[in-house]
């Protein structure tokens, strides 16, 4: 499993990229689009919503079912991915490269696991 | 197969209309389509065929088994019909004057008592098109209620995860904010997440009993009661009525409001876009909201009463599907007391007997006895085999029997749910079991050759996804 080093990683399957101190990109995992299978929606908030940690942030849909997206971080949303809407494809062809939300006035930061931690938490889940 | 537009023939005719007898009027050039309206032209021998054949390339319970869980997929019985095809019934207009169609006012105000009695409520309406429908309905009626107590802080919807979509849909559509709770390791409501999460912010509780594993909530009046305490209503949703009825009602369980599938439950026709019905019916306190217009009897004379000042409006053209409401109360009372009872008892029965047979290889994720249905997983032989529930669902369509519910619910990897119901006797349930269990032993000991079938439909596996991604919604005439 390619897990990038530089990303911190949430149980619930959800990546983080820290940008500075109070900004970040937050993703899913590969494990979870290929849990997830193909996507075929994806629902996002809007710019300047408040997110909070531990509560869902959007959902994505596949063929099979429609699972929350768990915000790993607390904070305001200063840019969402529309790309993501046209084309929910993206997410499992490039999974670290699809981002969600850009999250700016961090807040609250959930615990987050670093990318060995993480892969070892995969196998498990396995 | 080509659609009708496509097999059309310019000029091609199937009815001969007589001459014209009243004057030729033009309508004014405002009111005169300036495109040319595009209708297929056929004879009548074409559209018969062409009709028959989408029937023969559909799977319907008139066909064979059709064990779609949580669908309560019943044969309905041809008495329905004969009921609903009464001219008496079928050529009367809503718009007639209440005097002058008292059979059918008398047909609603039955069926509101016979299915008020049997759900435990006070009072129903049949307004609601289709189950999600009456869901809404429902929620409407809750949020209507806390307004008018003056608690319209009161916007939280708590739905177990094991819940159906169209619950947290409903919510949402209702403008209420949706609270998920995880499922015990029992699949039933974990009442200490329960505890923690009603307040002073709770509109209701949505739930089913017996939930979509077809486990019955053991601790229901617990449940009902954690939620009345903290100032919140409970809606009961329908869907799984059909193990329950005759024997428990939701009303005596604590339920303030309950919604029916009548296409599923009372035997009305079912699929294919409807028409449905989704009932609903309400404890005394919530009578007051129910949609208009209600059936009311004075003297034996029977009315529809248009004045409700509380009410939530009318959220159907008249009065719903009539016919279907008719069909259902055609059923339960030729059914009577004891055989709705019998029925029920039947469907758990049925479901018991099935999941015992399939558990010879099947993983079965319920523990002791099941109601009306029951869940398999397909998680490990998925992993070892590369053989899903897909697989196996695909593989029952060669064999002439509809797939079960797959990958619901959502709180089981690789589900297929099971729900054979009453009206299969036990030579179907031997074959299905044995077709089941021939398909798996067939897939785990050759995977490539599950993954291949169906091979006798008209066409195999459609892409779903690409399906999904990328719909064709409208057909476009070159």
């Amino acid at each position: 499993m390619n897990n990038p080093e530089h990303l911190k990683y949430s149980k619930s399957h959800e990546w983080v990229e820290f940008l500075d101190e109070t900004t970040a990109r937050v993703g899913i995992t590969d494990f979870a689009q290929n849990s997830l299978g193909g996507l075929v929606f994806v629902n996002l908030p809007e710019e300047e919503d408040d997110i909070t940690a531990g509560e869902s942030l959007g959902d994505v849909e596949s063929v099979k079912a429609v699972s929350d997206i768990i915000s790993p971080i607390s904070g305001k949303v200063a840019k969402i991915n529309e790309d993501l809407l046209d084309e929910p494809e993206k997410i499992n062809e490039d999974p670290y490269g699809a981002w969600f939300v850009e999250v700016s006035e961090i807040s609250e930061i959930d615990e987050l696991l670093d990318a060995k931690e993480y892969e070892a938490f995969c196998k498990e889940e396995e | 197969m080509k659609l009708l537009f496509e097999k059309s023939v310019p000029g091609r005719r199937c009815t001969m209309l007589p001459e014209c007898d009243v004057p030729v009027v033009t309508p004014s050039e405002h009111h005169t389509r300036n495109i040319e309206l595009r209708l297929p032209e056929l004879a009548e021998t074409d559209i018969a065929r062409h009709y028959s054949a989408l029937e023969r390339r559909a799977h319907g319970v008139n066909n064979g088994f059709y064990p779609l869980g949580s669908c309560t997929m019943k044969y309905n019985p041809r008495i329905n019909e004969a009921v609903a095809s009464l001219p008496g019934f079928s050529q009367i207009h809503p718009l007639q004057p209440d005097n002058t169609a008292q059979g059918s006012l008398e047909v609603m105000y039955l069926a509101n008592q016979y299915l008020g009695e049997l759900t435990g409520m006070d009072e129903m309406s049949f307004q609601p098109a289709a189950g999600a429908h009456g869901e809404l309905t429902c929620i409407m009626l809750f949020k209507r209620y806390h307004e008018a107590m003056g608690h319209t802080e009161r916007k939280k919807i708590i739905i177990p995860d094991s819940a159906h979509g169209t619950n947290p849909a409903t919510a949402v559509m209702c403008g209420m904010k949706v609270i998920n709770i995880p499922s015990g390791e029992d699949g039933c409501v974990d009442l200490d997440k329960l505890r923690s999460v009603v307040g002073e912010d709770t509109a209701g509780l949505m739930l089913t009993n017996p939930n979509t594993l077809g486990i019955f909530e053991k601790d229901i009046l617990e449940i009902t009661k954690i939620v009345h305490d903290a100032g919140g209503l409970v809606f009961y949703d329908g869907a799984n009525l059909n193990p329950i009825m005759g024997v428990i009602r939701p009303g005596d369980m604590g339920f303030d409001c309950v919604h029916l599938n009548l296409h599923k439950t009372f035997s009305t026709p079912h699929g294919g876009g409807g028409p449905g019905s989704g009932a609903i019916g309400c404890k005394k306190f919530l009578t007051p909201y129910l949609p208009k217009p209600r059936i009311k009897e004075k003297d034996g004379i029977y009315s529809r009463d248009f004045h409700g000042p509380q009410s939530i409006g009318k959220v159907k053209s008249f009065y719903g599907n009539f016919l279907i409401t008719l069909r259902a109360l055609t059923y339960v009372v030729t059914l009577g007391r004891e055989g709705i009872t019998q029925s029920a008892k039947n469907a758990v029965l049925n479901a018991n007997y099935m999941m015992k047979r399939l558990g010879e290889c099947y993983e079965i994720i319920n523990k002791g006895i099941c109601m009306h249905e029951f869940v398999i997983t397909m998680e490990k032989e998925a992993k070892e085999y590369g053989v899903t529930a897909m697989d196996i669902a695909k593989a029952l369509i060669d064999r002439g029997i509809h797939p079960p519910t797959m990958y619901f619910p959502l709180i089981v990897q690789e589900a297929l749910m099971v729900e054979p119901t009453e009206t299969e006797g036990k030579e179907t349930l031997d074959e299905a079991a044995d077709i089941l269990i021939e398909i798996y032993k067939k897939g785990i000991a050759h995977p490539e050759e599950i993954h291949g079938l169906p091979k006798t439909t008209p066409i195999g596996r459609p892409d779903e996804l690409k399906a999904a991604r990328h719909p064709i919604l409208r057909y476009v005439r070159e």
